[in-house]
């Protein structure tokens, strides 16, 4: 039953989400404000995870690697399979609906607790569309550039790792990588990119937006807005592979 | 003038408003009191429409606030003002930002001509030179100043203060109370201000209307409140040891 509440709680949410916005000055200057908090801010953390896994995912194949018949070349391209059909867009989502989902349900449950949702209804502003909707577009606009740089820092980072320590040689990494790609994976990887930009953003500002109590409730509220994105993830990771893959 | 009529309102089957009804005037400061938990900021927040009445009607100068509309709702809105209890300031904006917020949504003035309107509201407060600091750097005082302002920055017929001295010492809660009526009557706006201080009520409670366990149960002005004979309404004002006292003409 709880179930079935809160996914109709948050089909009406999301109807409020896209009601129409203020004033559209305001509203594109939010988008702008959020693609640098909640995009520009997590390059950090994409780049530096992007580029240590692309290279234990190079050197483990390599290393798992051992009938001599098999090419060096293969490592390049299962390494490059696994960064763009799997880890840059699934695995770096679900470490963004990790520090992205707990920031937004934490900001919106804070100010819930804090009437400051109350004071922008008050004032007649439709505030789930002035505080979620521009961290929903923001989201749906910079995961895709998130995961691209992603897929070529990870693949970099497996070349790397590959050439410095001599398991791949580089030449033959870069003929791995070119050997037999096929470019929908990459639009494979950015289509389940949005979907899963906008379940970060959505399921995460319905968390903080219905808070209540204090701020041991913000903390709940924010923990179930990162589990449920990343179920979520997950779960629309296989409808998508499914719907796109068969 | 607001218009309460019969209202009820219950959250899970919990009574907190029993046909709660009171006339609150245009240029005067209303005061709702009442204990903690007596259901004076459910009423409040009901007023507002922040929660849906059960039954009853709100009327706001001859327009029914509960019949409308969402559309036609937000153009009484933006008559509102409303100064919450913890001030409710927007913790990412500076205070200028927070005063010229609602200027920024509604109205059509140009950015100087906005920071003008935030500056005149923020010296209205007696508040200056604060205008680049965030909330969490300011006082819980000022940031109560700072909620005024931000509410009047509309020019609004009502307004609206939950517990405006919550957490202020006695000197500051005077200043608030003082702004409060002093603004109430420079634009003749509808106050209802609810408070359970009993410094407020003698201050500037022109009209009272005292609740208990979600009813009304007494209205008056503050001259009436220390003669009455409403059992419950003495039992809430002479709760203190010093006003028992001062009745008993100790």
């Amino acid at each position: 039953m709880a179930f079935l509440y809160q996914t109709g709680r948050y089909f009406l949410f999301l109807g409020k989400v896209f009601g129409r916005p203020v004033k559209h000055r305001i509203f594109f200057k939010q988008i702008i404000d959020e693609i640098d908090d909640l995009g520009i801010g997590s390059l950090g953390i994409v780049i530096i995870i992007s580029f240590f896994i692309g290279a234990v995912i190079t050197l483990q194949t390599a290393y798992n690697i051992e009938l001599p018949i098999i090419p060096k070349y293969t490592v390049g391209v299962a390494a490059r399979d696994t960064i763009l059909l799997e880890f840059s867009s699934t695995i770096v989502s679900l470490i963004l609906a990790g520090k992205v989902g707990s920031h937004i349900a934490s900001e919106i449950g804070t100010m819930r607790v804090t009437e400051q949702i109350d004071a922008l209804d008050v004032m007649g502003i439709n505030s789930a569309g002035y505080l979620v909707l521009p961290k929903v577009v923001a989201m749906i606009f910079i995961n895709p550039f998130l995961v691209m740089i992603s897929m070529g820092v990870g693949i970099g980072g497996g070349w790397l790792a590959g050439a410095s320590t001599g398991v791949v040689p580089s030449p033959e990494f870069i003929y791995g990588i070119q050997y037999g790609f096929i470019p929908f994976y990459v639009t494979y990887s950015l289509i389940k990119s949005v979907v899963f930009g906008f379940l970060i953003a959505s399921i995460s500002g319905f968390w903080g937006y219905y808070t209540s109590g204090g701020a041991l409730e913000v903390g709940r509220s924010s923990t179930r807005a990162v589990v449920v994105s990343s179920v979520q993830i997950l779960l629309f990771n296989l409808i998508l592979t499914q719907l796109l893959l068969a | 003038m607001i218009e309460v009529n019969n209202i009820y309102k219950s959250f899970e089957g919990n009574d907190v408003l029993k046909d709660v009804s009171g006339v609150f005037e245009s240029g005067k400061t209303n005061l709702i009191i009442g204990q903690s938990g007596s259901g004076k900021t459910v009423l409040l927040k009901t007023i507002v429409g922040l929660h849906e009445v059960d039954k009853g009607e709100i009327i706001y100068d001859g327009r029914s606030f509960t019949g409308m509309h969402t559309k036609a709702r937000k153009d009484i809105r933006k008559e509102m003002g409303m100064l919450f209890q913890g001030s409710a300031l927007f913790d990412s904006k500076t205070v200028e930002e927070n005063v010229r917020f609602p200027l920024d949504i509604f109205s059509e003035m140009s950015l100087v001509d906005r920071i003008d309107r935030a500056n005149f509201c923020l010296k209205r407060v007696h508040l200056e030179n604060v205008n680049h600091l965030y909330p969490a750097e300011i006082s819980g005082g000022m940031q109560k100043r700072v909620a005024i302002a931000r509410a009047i920055a509309l020019n609004p017929k009502y307004l609206f203060c939950d517990e405006p001295n919550s957490g202020l010492d006695p000197r500051t809660s005077i200043v608030i109370d003082e702004l409060i009526y002093e603004i109430t009557k420079e634009y003749n706006i509808t106050t209802i201000v609810n408070t359970h201080d009993m410094n407020s009520v003698m201050g500037i409670g022109e009209k009272v209307v005292f609740i208990a366990e979600g009813e009304k149960c007494w209205e008056g002005t503050k001259d009436e409140i220390l003669k009455s004979d409403n059992s419950r309404l003495n039992d809430f004002i002479f709760a203190s040891k010093f006003l028992k006292q001062l009745r008993a003409g100790v």
